[in-house]
């Protein structure tokens, strides 16, 4: 990404008023090469590099090990809760709403029958991107999910299950024959074969694009509102600014929740066409 | 001459009142049917935020083009 523009904007920007321009705000956003703890310092990171692909250890990467072990731990002590009797308490009482949740709301209707062999993907993908997405939201935490390559991830995971789902049931041939609805012209027939392949495709590249967008316009806004007080260069911005921050970091969280849950039950809902592909 | 940040401006612009337009319009015809039937109103209100999310997708979209312009 060529920053030239944006630097002599900023450099302008610089003389005229205060160091912030979009340096400051993509330099928050991006990945970095250095673990920040404002105010104390930042740990810089190791750079790795394996056959000349670019594997460094990145905050992003920090973070993803953290969301992992997050993930690990919680599920842990749901499991070994369950273990000892069937009534949850406490956090596995939490976790045991959300799974139901999932399971009811969103496998359940949208898969019909046969859904149990999908929840275990679909329960993985909704708690992963709901912890990113909240640990994005804490001081010093970076949003693993408004990384483009993350959410290309999940979607090429989402891709692979609703293929795979789709062929187990209905056999290779007769997935891709059952994708043209029954009842169409042949001389349709061409068209709607293009149309239905490229459309296999375009719905997880808009899945991960809606995750991403989501993820990084809600923090560019945040850090835009306050790096006005910087912009202006003077105090009285601050309770405005502030508030309107406050604002949209609770949209944000709202907007969190709703992102994790859009993913999962747009997931399975390709699921569940692709399974019964009866029209 | 420098015209990106006037086009990324531009499309951010346009797409909002595109966006803000759809969900009003679905915003609307929820606060009807929930009236209508305040038994449902749970129901229309799930309905209601998942197309809402949806709609604010695409123009999310376009926002991801209007930053590539505006960065470039």
């Amino acid at each position: 990404m060529e920053l030239n523009t944006s630097k002599v904007i900023a450099d302008t920007l610089h003389q005229a008023k205060g160091d912030v321009g979009s340096d400051w705000i993509m330099h928050h956003i991006l990945d970095s090469h250095e673990l920040e703890f404002a105010p104390f310092g930042a740990i810089p990171l190791p750079h790795l590099s394996l056959f000349g692909f670019d594997i460094s250890i990145t905050k992003h990467v920090v973070f993803l090990w953290i969301v992992a072990i997050l993930l690990l731990i919680s599920f842990k002590i749901a499991a070994n809760a369950y273990k000892k009797s069937r009534i949850p308490h406490g956090f596995t009482n939490f976790i045991e709403i959300l799974i139901v949740f999932v399971r009811d709301e969103i496998a359940k209707p949208t898969i019909g029958k046969g859904f149990e062999k999908f929840l275990p993907y679909l329960l993985t993908v909704f708690f992963f991107i709901l912890f990113s997405n909240f640990i994005g939201l804490l001081p010093n935490g970076s949003t693993v999910t408004s990384n483009i390559s993350v959410t290309t991830t999940l979607a090429v995971l989402s891709f692979i299950a609703v293929q795979v789902g789709g062929m187990m049931k209905n056999g290779v041939f007769g997935y891709f024959k059952g994708l043209i609805p029954s009842g169409v012209p042949t001389w349709l027939l061409p068209i709607m074969f293009i149309v239905e392949i490229l459309g296999l495709f375009t719905k997880p590249f808009a899945l991960a694009i809606r995750l991403f967008a989501n993820m990084t316009a809600g923090h560019i806004v945040i850090f835009a509102l306050i790096g006005l007080i910087f912009f202006m260069q003077t105090y009285f911005v601050a309770p405005v600014s502030v508030a309107f921050a406050l604002f949209i970091y609770l949209l944000e969280i709202l907007v969190a929740l709703i992102q994790a849950y859009i993913f999962t039950m747009l997931s399975s809902l390709f699921i569940g066409m692709a399974v019964h592909q009866d029209h | 001459m420098d015209f990106a940040y006037l086009a990324a401006g531009f499309g951010a612009g346009l797409t909002v009142i595109g966006g803000a337009f759809g969900i009003g319009k679905l915003a609307s015809s929820a606060m009807d049917a929930s009236g209508r039937q305040p038994e449902a109103a749970g129901d229309i209100r799930t309905s209601m935020i998942i197309a809402a999310a949806l709609i604010e997708g695409i123009s999310l979209f376009a926002l991801v083009i209007c930053i590539l312009l505006a960065l470039k």
